[in-house]
């Protein structure tokens, strides 16, 4: 059976592609795409290495077809920084050494962004649960919730 | 190897039709949680995939009055957290739709994938048994509806004839004085499927308790609704020695398996301290209605 | 050294791999594709143990889209009675692990691999490789594994002359453990279980390798070490070390399970057959499934004690699972359980126990925390029944500086009880703690110490000036936990510029010189070493040409923040010379700037840590929950804090979910049932609260900054710790980990 084409957009870009029905987004991403920034850990979505946004709301790609990205935003890390700039998280998480080997960077990155978005003020309680569904191996989670903490007081301040 | 169709059908009719006619090779896609997970794994391997998400029935949230809602089967927990006035009606349903998984699943997860999918420890199905919720199907012979407990039939097995898609939920007016409560048990805090999950919903009046549902997952072939308790609870004011009995109800209800998410013992052992728990909880919620 | 100002060495700079990984740009294994590339896959066993008769892969060679299939009979061979060392591997059984031979020793044994044009025929074809297996009896667990009737997984294996599942044993001793125990006032003997627990990087193992049609090959991958990729593969294919070119990809976290190769000689055989580059990516099931955990274990140890608190005997019994095949780390255990304190009798000793499950690896600190989970509870044990404080019993038995090793070493400088004292002076140990915060809620709180070896080894270094005068530094290792940003620290100090000014890369096999695995917490130790005596040489090399230039004598100059100047007055009066203006006149003056160095490094002092736990439990449901931790440790000198510190949060967490969560399940017919990141219950963000580096700088005496190694010592405590946290709060000891919800409970209602 042929496969089925896609019209989507991927950080801001329109784009189209080709894809089997049984694709995940993930494989496309990180397949024909060449987006290999988003990771996969599992294929389960059990790690969230995988994370990005589809119209703004934070998924795991590796539970998405490819198919339903018809018509869709897609939001992955290759997209977080402007141009040469980062995002703030992104920076943040460099000075405060964040990460370690940087496999789960992307996904936590992703998923950062999104809690921020919903909660520009969060306890340490809630960026914990809200980064529940991404596993870290290396750093113990300490300096990436606080660099996440640091980086919302921060866009708080710019806010202002 | 075997191709595999997409279809993504703008109405029910068409979607029931498609799937009827796969004649039990296609499945259907709502969230894709558990559906993906399961192709990847070789568990699942549907010929055709029917999307159903572009159906306008099952993605609304209708507020019906008087606490009463309609939710579509795909609406995802994440969008069912952001409804203004679910959540004050339903906390318990909410907060168990939204135990489904991490912040990613939950962008996806939609209630009616969770009882679909038939495992006895769905997190949302025991709150929406205790909500006494009313499950709508559509099929090739036209509609009907079904209590939720009605709907599994055992572990991945379910009460639904070939072709019938669930379509949405009812659940039903909230009397002043009425709250709902979902806690689970999972060794971490999150990312973890329910070991045991209860529910407890409660009307009360004066502090007594006029009505109560209490549903009890992971802990026999099929979410339980639990009479008993609910018996024991009615006409309390949640004593000591009710609490007791109604654990006590919870435990006796308790088949459950040895597996390697918790043992016959302990599985039974958390029924009845849930159970204590949660009743205590819906209860606060109530009064505060 | 040490007096020297340090603007860079101990700052938390920015690190020279961070950008890219923020912004997804890093390359991990699985992200490198090569032109015309097929992939493969591995077949699997299907049982947990059965002799394998015949494999018959016709079939699968005839599905089209099928370039290769390969067996352990296209690898080179290595016979049962010749032991062939690499490291601390031997091929006979790195061989049999990645390819199965004689038999398939557990459930997903690799038995075939096949080449394909994509992932579903590769997947297809394994479906027609036909395998006639004799399935034989399974042992799982150590316990059936040494029984009289076990079934035996290597017939030419024996222990006290009969066959067995003991593959080996190590002993180690000092002075007369009887009479040690007849001294004894108080003696405490207990036995404990642990299970295997995953290193669980979220990086699944994947390579992309081409065997080129001169018999070149190039492997891309992600390990602990691409020596080693090249040095197994070299001797798993027969294709010469000139011949092979790995390439480091950004490693996806290792904690030593990546010191080993699972795929990349199954991919160059496949390569080479098919003509193809080949590219095989793992799953999560198979990494769970069949590659290395660390050991569970069964051990029994015994300590005596007189009144006062010496600590006079210690004996250890220490069985630990070498899964399919012999190599469990007994080292840890019988060394290190005992090894910080300073007690006259010991007997320690290791059984390797092979069972029907996949091969272990290291995993940080292989073996210690085993070890230590079992001595530190029962000192933890000793101390309470001589009503001693179990901090103070430790500084009173530390071991000195002088005093002989039980693993036959001499120690150096000793600052064990400097960590103990540091907890012990904490406002952690000191605060109060409400053991019964509300009904149906204990809280306890614990220490326990660890120590590791730490290592030195091979290491090489280049340091090259850039032709504007800027730093190049290539070392040989991959970067694991932030070693280029140490490193970047250390060259920039040296050569006395700006950080910016330094990159620090990881060269290849056929780039930089041999530098032995990322692992045994010996890379900063030794990269910073042999990066000092690179930057020693670039500084004489320029001060050469600045001598030159200058025509005065090399040793009339100095080198001070990054130029060259007369070393005093009587050299002669000229302005300096910087880097840069030194650079733009190398070729004029002798030509480019830059050297390497490589050096069999040693030097690298134990590493000693100590730490403090509270725990919460809720008693009716069992769960314990992990409420404020403390870790101290001695790290010498913390050339990037940020990393040392992430190092030991990072060890911390792997231990709370040793402790608490993370176990092995098989099922009857011995698969693992549990080969998922859902129901293998790695701590998730909200399982822990943030975790307090205590990290104290002792300079190490042997090395340029005063470097010890960091990264193992930290998941050796926290084991013992956290049950002795949970005796506190509950009265109860746990002498079998996890201590999961169900068995916390049913301790408690257990009537003793």
């Amino acid at each position: 059976m042929a496969k089925i084409h896609v019209s989507t957009t991927i950080n801001g870009e329109p784009l189209e592609y080709l894809c089997d029905a049984s694709a995940s987004m993930l494989d496309i991403l990180r397949g024909p795409l060449g987006l290999t920034g988003t990771k996969e850990g599992c294929g389960t979505g059990d790690c969230g290495a995988c994370s990005v946004t589809v119209d703004g709301r934070l998924m795991c790609s590796c539970l998405m077809l490819a198919v339903e990205a018809e018509g869709k935003q897609i939001g992955t890390i290759e997209g977080m920084a402007q141009g040469g700039e980062l995002h703030p998280l992104q920076q943040k998480f460099l000075e405060m050494a964040a990460l370690q080997c940087g496999i789960c960077t992307p996904g936590v990155l992703i998923s950062a962004r999104s809690l921020l978005e919903k909660n520009p003020d969060p306890t340490e309680e809630e960026v914990r649960f809200g980064l529940a569904g991404n596993l870290c191996r290396c750093t113990g989670y300490d300096k990436i919730v606080r660099a996440v903490m640091e980086t919302a007081a921060e866009m708080r301040e710019a806010a202002r | 190897m075997t191709e595999i169709r997409y279809l993504a059908p703008g109405s029910l009719d068409e979607a029931v039709k498609a799937f009827a006619a796969a004649s039990g090779a296609a499945s259907i896609l709502a969230g894709g949680t558990d559906l993906l997970v399961q192709m990847r794994a070789g568990v699942r391997q549907p010929g055709t995939i029917i999307d159903i998400k572009k159906i306008p029935a099952l993605t609304a949230i209708e507020e019906l009055g008087g606490g009463a809602f309609r939710i579509g089967a795909a609406v995802p927990g994440a969008v069912l957290a952001e409804h203004p006035t679910f959540g004050k009606a339903w906390p318990g349903v909410l907060e168990a739709i939204n135990l489904i998984g991490s912040k990613q699943v939950q962008g996806r997860a939609s209630p009616g994938g969770n009882l679909c999918n038939g495992s006895p420890a769905g997190d949302s199905v025991p709150a929406m048994v205790a909500a006494g919720a009313v499950v709508t199907i559509q099929g090739p012979n036209g509609g009907r509806e079904l209590p939720v407990e009605a709907v599994p039939a055992g572990p991945g097995r379910l009460n639904l004839t070939p072709g019938e898609i669930v379509v949405s939920f009812t659940f039903p007016d909230r009397p002043k004085g009425s709250s709902d409560a979902y806690l689970r048990m999972i060794p971490r805090t999150e990312m973890d499927i329910a070991v045991v999950g209860l529910a407890v919903n409660l009307s009360m009046d004066g502090g007594v308790v006029t009505a109560a549902r209490v549903g009890l997952g992971a802990v026999a072939p099929t979410v339980l609704l639990v009479g008993d308790a609910a018996a024991a609870l009615v006409g309390s004011r949640l004593e000591d020695a009710a609490l007791e009995k109604a654990a006590d109800a919870c435990r006796a209800a308790c088949n459950p398996i040895n597996d390697k998410r918790g043992t016959i013992a302990y599985r039974t052992k958390v029924a009845g301290v849930l159970l204590k728990r949660v009743a205590a909880i819906a209860a606060q919620r109530a009064g505060g209605n | 050294m040490n007096e020297m100002s340090t603007k860079w060495i101990g700052a938390r700079t920015i690190r020279p791999d961070g950008a890219d990984k923020v912004t997804g740009r890093a390359q991990y294994s699985a992200d490198y594709n090569m032109p015309g590339m097929v992939w493969g896959k591995i077949l699997r066993s299907p049982h947990a143990h059965a002799a394998i008769r015949s494999i018959d892969t016709s079939k699968a060679e005839a599905l089209p889209g099928v370039k290769a299939v390969v067996t352990a009979k296209d690898m080179v061979s290595f016979p049962v009675d010749k032991a062939v060392a690499l490291g601390i591997q031997d091929m006979r059984w790195m061989a049999r692990n990645m390819l199965a031979h004689e038999k398939a020793l557990f459930h997903g044994h690799p038995i075939a691999a096949v080449a394909a044009i994509n992932e579903q025929v590769a997947a297809e074809a394994c479906k027609l490789i036909v395998v006639d297996y004799e399935v034989l009896p399974h042992a799982i667990e150590i316990e059936d594994a040494i029984k009289p009737d076990a079934p035996i997984l290597h017939d030419f294996m024996k222990h006290e002359g009969k066959p067995s599942n003991i593959a080996g044993t190590m002993v180690l001793k000092a002075g007369d453990i009887e009479n040690g125990f007849a001294e004894a006032d108080v003696v405490v003997e207990r036995t404990f279980t642990t299970r295997p627990v995953h290193q669980g990087y979220i990086e699944p193992h994947a390579c992309t390798v081409s065997y080129a049609a001169d018999g070149r090959v190039t492997i891309w991958s992600s390990s602990q070490g691409q020596f080693m990729v090249r040095a197994m593969t070299s001797l798993l294919t027969g294709i010469p070390q000139s011949n092979i070119r790995a390439i480091p990809a950004e490693i996806g976290g290792g904690f030593g399970a990546k010191t080993i190769v699972y795929l990349e000689p199954v991919a160059v055989l496949l390569s080479k057959k098919s003509g193809r580059p080949v590219k095989i990516v793992m799953s999560r099931d198979d990494v769970q499934r069949a590659t290395g955990p660390a050991p569970g274990s069964l051990m029994t140890v015994k300590i005596g004690a007189k009144k006062d608190g010496t600590l006079v005997a210690a004996k250890g019994d220490f069985y630990l699972q070498a899964g399919c095949l012999p190599g469990s780390p007994l080292r840890g255990p019988v060394g290190c359980s005992f090894a910080a304190y300073a007690i006259p009798n010991v007997l320690s000793t290791g059984y390797d126990v092979v069972s029907n499950r996949s091969k272990v690896a290291a995993y940080r600190a292989p073996g210690a925390p085993h070890g230590a989970f079992a001595a530190e509870t029962v000192l933890d044990e000793i101390a309470e029944k001589l009503g001693l404080d179990p901090l103070e019993m430790r500084i009173r038995n530390s071991v000195k500086p002088g005093d002989k090793a039980i693993y036959g070493a001499v120690f150096g400088d000793v600052t064990f009880t400097e960590t103990v004292d540091a907890i012990r002076k904490h406002p952690h140990y000191k605060a109060p703690l409400d053991k019964n915060p509300r009904p149906g809620v204990k809280r306890g709180r614990g220490v326990a110490s660890g120590f590791w070896y730490n290592a030195g080894g091979e290491s090489s270094v280049q340091v090259n000036i850039t032709e504007d005068g800027n730093v190049v530094v290539t070392t040989g290792h991959p970067d694991v936990g932030g070693s280029r940003a140490s490193i970047a620290n250390v060259v920039a100090e040296l050569i006395g510029i700006e950080h910016g000014r330094v990159n620090v890369i990881i060269g290849d096999t056929q780039t930089i010189g041999f530098s032995n695995l990322t692992g045994g917490s010996r890379v900063t130790f030794a990269s910073a070493m042999v990066a000092t005596a690179s930057c020693e040489k670039v500084i004489g090399q320029l001060k050469d040409r600045a001598a030159k230039i200058w025509k005065i004598d090399a040793d009339a100059v100095k080198w001070e923040d990054g130029m060259a100047l007369p070393a005093g007055d009587n050299a002669g009066k000229f302005p300096p010379l910087s880097l840069k203006e030194l650079a733009a006149k190398a070729n004029e003056m002798g030509g480019p700037i830059g050297t390497q160095v490589q050096l069999n490094t040693t030097g690298a002092d134990p590493g000693f840590a100590t730490h403090c736990v509270d725990v919460e439990v809720d008693v009716d449901l069992g769960i314990i929950r992990v409420l404020r931790y403390t870790a101290a440790q001695d790290v010498g000198r913390a050339l990037h804090p940020s990393y040392v510190e992430g190092q030991i949060q990072g060890g911390v967490v792997q231990g709370i979910g040793w402790a608490l969560s993370e176990e092995y399940l098989y099922d009857k017919n011995g698969k693992v049932d549990n080969a998922t990141f859902l129901d293998y219950r790695m701590p998730v963000c909200s399982d822990v609260p943030m975790i307090e580096a205590l990290v104290i700088e002792i300079p190490n005496s042997k090395h340029p900054q005063g470097v010890r190694g960091v990264g193992e010592a930290p998941i050796v405590p926290p084991l013992a710790a956290i049950a002795n946290a949970v005796y506190d709060a509950l009265g109860k000891r746990f002498f079998a980990l996890p201590m999961s919800p169900p068995k916390v409970t049913e301790r408690l209602d257990a009537a003793d």
